[in-house]
This record gives C-alpha cells, sequence and structure tokens, in this order.
C-alpha cells in the first residue's frame, strides 16, 4: 500500500466533536489558510500600488475558475482518502475533444453535453477498476491519464482553435457589478459548482458517507455503508468536474490543445492540501478547497506585480506552503489522538 | 514449460521479444550492429542508450517501492543534480578540466543524497505519507533546478562531461557501462547481504519487522537516498547527452515512467518483494517502445496509449481480486506461485 487507504487507524476517526470552548481542532487548518490569505492580501496591499483594486481580487476567480472546478471534484477523491492523477489529462482531452466537434460543424448544444458525459464516464470507469479490482488509485488513475492524454494527442497535436458563437460568448460574457468590476460566467459556473459540493458534503447522505469512508473504510463497510456505491461515486465526481473544468478553460483559452493543463493535477491537489483536507481522508471542507485555490492565485499575482521574481518562485513557494500545511496536519491529527 | 511461464519475468520478456521482433517488418536492418570508428551503432545499442536514465531511476524506485513507498520528486532531483553540474562546469576557468568535472559529478551528487534525505526523513521521521512527501520536493525542485541555471538553458563545452553521457569505452557506450555498474553494485550488496530480505519485511510489513527487531526508519531512509542518488547520477547522463542543463526537460514525467517500468517488471506497488532485473527488464521494454514507435512511423503519441494499456493489464494481473473472477472456473486453488526472489 503506498498509503493511500490507510490501515484501520483509531485516530483518524471520525470523533464526534466534543463541546467544549474554543476552536473545533478540524477548523484550524482551514483557519491558518484564510489567515495566510489575509496576511498575503495585506502584504500585497501594503507594498504594491493598484493591489487594493477590487478587479486585482476578482481576477484571482477569473483566472482560476476552471481549477477551483477540478480542485472541488479533487476534494471528494481525497477525502475518500483517494486521489486521482487523471483531472489535468482529462481536461485537456475534453478542451480537444470539443474543440474538434466544434470544428466540425457540431452544434454547442449537443457538444457540451457529450463531453461532459465522456469525462463522467471516464471517472465512472477509474472507480469502478479502483474498487472492483482493488487497484491502488495512484495506479488506476494514473492509468487513465496516459489514456486520456494520449487520446488527445491522437485527436490532434496541434492546437484547434474554437470560433463557435456559443463559446465565443461565454468567453467575452461579462457580469459587470459597476465600472471596470466584473467576473466572467466561468466564476458563477465554478461558484454553483462549489455551492452544491458543500451542500453535499455536509447535509446529503452521500455527503456524509464520503466522510465516514475517509475517516475508517472498514467501519463505514461494517455500519452497512454503501461502500461501492460511495467510492465509485466520488471518482465519478471528479470526471464531471474535470470535463467541466475543461470546458471551462476552453471558454478562457477559446482553444483545444492536448497540451492544456499540464501538471494541474498537482495544482488541485496542492489547493484541496493547503485548504486544509486531510490527505489520509475523513476531514475537510470544500470552503478549505475555495481557499486553497485563492492562496495559489494569490502567489501569482503578487509574484505579477512584484514583476522582478521569476515565475519558478511560484513553484518554490506553492512546495514551501505545501511542507508547512502537510505538517500542520500532521500535529493536528497527531493532538487529536 | 508452466514453470518458464510462471516465471514473474515471463510475461515482460516475451512482450519485449515481440517488440523487437516487430521492428523487423519495417526496418529490415533492425538488428544490425555495426562497429564504426571503433563504436557499436545500431538500434539495439540506441535502445540500451535511451533507456538508461530510467533504468537507473527506476532501480532507486524499485527500493524505494520495495519499502512501501513511493518516490515522485525523481524527475525533479534528475533537473536539480543536472543543473548543479552544469552550474559549476560553466564557472570553471578551464571546461575541459577532469579535476574540476569530478568536482561538479560529486557536488550534484551530493545534493541528490542530501534532497534524498529530506524525503526519507519527510516519510521516516516525521510519518507524512511517501506519495505526499515526494510531492513537495516534486513541485518545488523544478522551481529550485530553474532558480540554480536562472531560468536559461546552461551550455557547457567540457569534453569530460561529455563522456558520461556521450562517450564509449571499448566501443561501448559510457552510460550503458555506468548503468550496468550501478546495477551490478546494487544488486550484489542487496542481494548478497541481509540487506534485501531487510527491506523487503519492511514493506510487507512495517510493524512486524519493528517487533522482529528490524530499524525500519534507518532502512526506509536509505532507501530514499538510494533512490535520489540514483536520479543524480540519471539527471547527469541526461545533461551531459545533450551538453546542457534544461529545467524544464530533464526528467520531464520520468517519476511515471519509472513507476510503470516497476511494475512491468513485477514489483508489486504495496511493497514487500521486488525484483531489481524486472525494473532494468521494464526500463528496456518502454525504451524499446519508444523507439519502435519512431521505426513504425506511428505518431509518438500513441505510446501513451499504450502505455495505458500496460498499466491496466498488469495492475488487473496482478490484482487479486480480478484473478479470482477471471480464473475462479478454470483454478480453484487460489493461483499465487511463490516464485523464488531473483535480482
Amino acid at each position: 500500500m503506498i498509503g493511500i487507504s490507510a490501515p484501520p487507524q483509531p485516530e483518524t476517526a471520525v470523533v464526534a466533536p466534543r463541546r467544549r470552548r474554543g476552536l473545533d481542532r478540524r477548523h484550524i487548518p482551514v483557519l491558518v489558510t484564510l489567515g495566510l490569505l489575509v496576511g498575503m492580501y495585506g502584504l500585497g496591499v501594503a507594498n504594491y500600488d493598484n493591489f487594493s483594486d477590487t478587479q486585482v481580487f476578482l481576477n484571482i476567480f477569473v483566472d482560476n475558475a476552471f481549477l477551483l472546478v477540478v480542485a472541488a471534484g479533487m476534494t471528494f477523491v481525497i477525502l475518500t482518502g483517494g486521489i486521482d492523477l487523471s483531472v489535468g489529462a482529462v481536461v485537456a482531452l475534453t478542451t480537444v475533444v470539443a474543440a474538434t466537434l466544434l470544428h466540425a460543424g457540431w452544434p454547442a448544444v449537443v457538444v457540451l453535453p457529450l463531453v461532459l458525459l465522456m469525462g463522467t464516464s471516464l471517472g465512472l470507469g477509474m472507480g469502478a477498476v479502483i474498487h472492483y479490482f482493488k487497484v491502488e488509485p495512484f495506479i488506476a488513475t494514473l492509468a487513465g491519464m496516459f489514456l486520456a492524454r494520449g487520446l488527445s494527442l491522437l485527436i490532434n497535436r496541434n492546437s484547434i482553435p474554437i470560433t463557435d458563437p456559443f463559446w465565443t460568448a461565454m468567453a467575452q460574457n461579462r457580469i459587470r457589478f459597476g465600472p471596470g468590476i466584473f467576473i466572467s460566467t466561468s466564476v458563477v459556473i465554478a461558484l454553483v459548482v462549489v455551492l452544491i459540493g458543500a451542500y453535499v458534503l455536509a447535509y446529503t447522505r452521500f455527503g456524509r458517507n464520503v466522510y465516514a469512508i475517509g475517516g475508517n473504510a472498514d467501519s463505514a463497510l461494517l455500519m452497512g455503508l454503501p461502500v461501492k456505491r460511495t467510492r465509485i461515486a466520488v471518482y465519478t465526481v471528479s470526471g464531471f468536474c474535470s470535463s467541466l473544468g475543461g470546458v471551462l478553460l476552453s471558454f478562457y483559452m477559446l482553444s483545444g490543445y492536448s497540451l492544456h493543463a499540464q501538471g494541474m493535477e498537482l495544482d488541485a491537489i496542492a489547493a484541496v492540501v493547503i485548504g486544509g483536507t486531510i490527505l489520509t481522508g475523513g476531514s475537510g471542507y470544500l470552503f478549505g478547497t475555495v481557499l486553497g485555490v485563492m492562496v495559489l492565485g494569490m502567489i501569482q499575482t503578487i509574484i505579477t506585480f512584484q514583476g522582478d521574481l521569476s515565475s519558478w518562485w511560484t513553484k518554490i513557494v506553492i512546495g514551501i506552503l505545501l511542507f508547512a500545511f502537510i505538517v500542520l496536519q500532521r500535529l493536528v491529527t497527531r493532538r487529536t489522538t | 514449460m508452466t514453470n518458464l511461464v510462471r516465471h514473474r519475468l515471463f510475461w515482460p520478456s516475451a512482450v519485449l521479444v515481440l517488440l523487437l521482433a516487430s521492428n523487423v517488418f519495417f526496418a529490415p536492418r533492425f538488428f544490425t550492429i555495426t562497429l564504426q570508428d571503433g563504436h557499436l551503432y545500431g538500434s539495439l545499442i540506441d535502445i540500451l542508450r535511451s533507456a538508461t536514465p530510467l533504468a537507473l531511476v527506476a532501480l532507486g524506485m524499485t527500493m524505494v517501492i520495495a519499502t512501501g513507498g513511493i518516490d515522485l520528486s525523481v524527475g525533479s532531483v534528475m533537473a536539480i543534480s543536472g543543473a548543479l553540474a552544469c552550474l559549476i562546469i560553466g564557472g570553471l576557468p578551464d571546461q575541459d578540466s577532469v579535476a574540476g568535472v569530478l568536482i561538479a559529478v560529486g557536488v550534484a551528487l551530493a545534493l541528490s543524497a542530501l534532497l534524498g534525505v529530506w524525503n526519507g526523513v519527510l516519510v521516516a521521521v516525521i510519518g507524512i505519507q511517501p506519495i505526499i512527501a515526494t510531492l513537495i520536493l516534486m513541485v518545488a525542485g523544478r522551481g529550485i533546478a530553474q532558480l540554480i541555471t536562472d531560468g536559461q538553458i546552461i551550455n557547457v563545452s567540457s569534453a569530460p562531461y561529455r563522456v558520461i553521457g556521450a562517450g564509449y569505452l571499448f566501443g561501448i557506450p559510457v552510460s550503458v557501462i555506468i548503468v550496468a555498474v550501478v546495477v551490478a553494485a546494487a544488486a550484489l550488496i542487496i542481494r548478497r547481504s541481509a540487506l534485501g530480505v531487510l527491506v523487503e519485511s519492511v514493506g510487507a510489513s512495517p510493524t512486524a519487522s519493528r517487533l522482529a527487531g528490524i530499524r525500519a526508519r534507518g532502512l526506509t531512509i536509505t532507501a530514499y537516498v538510494f533512490a535520489a542518488f540514483c536520479a543524480g547520477i540519471a539527471g547527469l547522463i541526461f545533461s551531459s547527452n545533450v551538453a546542457s542543463a534544461d529545467s524544464n526537460a530533464a526528467g520531464n514525467l520520468i517519476e511515471l515512467d519509472a513507476i510503470l517500468a516497476v511494475v512491468i517488471g513485477g514489483t508489486a506497488l504495496t511493497g514487500g518483494r521486488f525484483s531489481i532485473a524486472g525494473s532494468v527488464l521494464g526500463a528496456v521494454l518502454i525504451s524499446a517502445l519508444d523507439i519502435t514507435t519512431y521505426t513504425i512511423g506511428v505518431p509518438a503519441e500513441t505510446t501513451l496509449l499504450f502505455k495505458a494499456v500496460v498499466v491496466v493489464v498488469l495492475c488487473l494481473s496482478q490484482s487479486a481480486a480480478f484473478r479470482a473472477v477471471v480464473f475462479r472456473r478454470r483454478n480453484p486453488a487460489p493461483v499465487t506461485p511463490a516464485v523464488e526472489v531473483s535480482a
């Protein structure tokens, strides 16, 4: 085992929240992320002109709407203690298939559901392989990644422009709140996905099953929870979110390219971890993932504003943050025992 | 006969032979090896040469996977090692000085080993899941490599450094000799001492091996250091072959190929039993696959599809649940032949 489906560990079980004053320990990682985000924003405002513009803040969402959707799907998977490496490749495949079909003259109303269905079925397939054949999620989704990336390269090695009127309308449509203050339609879609996801996780039977499996899959099974259905469902959700993320990316880029979204699986995992979701599963919030995506976006914004910092500092800072949050997770989970 | 078929290296070997044989239909001179200027030339030599970085990385990965871990950072370590070596050589007053190149190689390998210590400590001391612990260095490492080269591609024109990746000794490529020596030394040390068995026991059951008095922590850290060290050598071979350090291209996605090579070689990702020979065979198989796609003339991208199929087939054949479903009728008894562990 490479530690993805954790052995029965009593300490990771979902403990009923002890009623006591002060902070719930499960909230600490999310609060730290929130503090970090506020701190970074303060740093930006203090050091750079125009950083306090509302649009600078909104652009973080505009530029990362697709990542937000993908990371939301990844949150479901990681909450069960799994991992999905295929997301970036599925995003790329979605953009390529959508662009190719639109280029061939298919109407947008047909293409849109078709690509979403394709991503969802890919996720369903991976979930089925993981559950029925007890293949490591890491390996099954790695195969999915090779498959999706290979298929998109096979379809077309070059970037395909999208000129469909619906796509261009979605790309250019801006929802304005005032002069120079706007968001794109993709942001609205991403936020709706996050809200639905958060509701499902917190208030539905399926959502509670996700947490229960991540806490301890064996106990969940003994409790009579539908482990099989839930585990396959989270990969299906992730597949759907990846293809929707791909659609949003094709709105943003107005092209389909097999090399789009390279390494996006790492960004999504980083966003989920920085957002405070425990990688062994069972604890975390979708709200934290939103904060995680915002932290990643904020790092890029600060580096852009600083001007003399090179792009590789993004990677180094993300690495340092990953390290800090993973160690923090260890400390938090250790103390709850 | 059944013993031969059941040997865990049978299927990978058979696939390799089929793959090589299929080339003859497209390039009749595929198996010809010629001697030009005292150097061996031919497609088979090309396959071996292009397999060298992957074989080294897969060797290190085998030991990490045997302890029940995984190392995603090998590609980044390759990039860092090549970048540092090229930076030092580029700064030498005389780039052709052998001593200077040796110092550069030594420093690059020492840094690689240090990065391995970092991975090992995160996994064995702090207790972070291996996939996540090494993800940190995977993300940050490429940034560090770009920091070393200042985002540029550093070109070097050092004859001694070129020898590592592009030189020949007795007609054989030096990189192939390096890999053969490292693999032989590793196999000798690991299999002729108790080390291999200890690593397998840690991978099979950390708790049981701790109760048996095995120092799992030290062994695990050693495995990560070894993996990073191997990745460091692979990075040197890669950058020496192209006489430059490219922080983006060096070792890009090699971690996935290495894991694939290890799995093809019959080492289960769950840890425990491992096969060094299998991993090297897996690396050669992947390299042969790349060369074959060029020979046949299919787009290189289809190798990704083929790899996907290979991963699925291999993992399903390793999955006990799958075998139970498929072989239920034919073999009532569980089919898990106890194959002798051989390096």
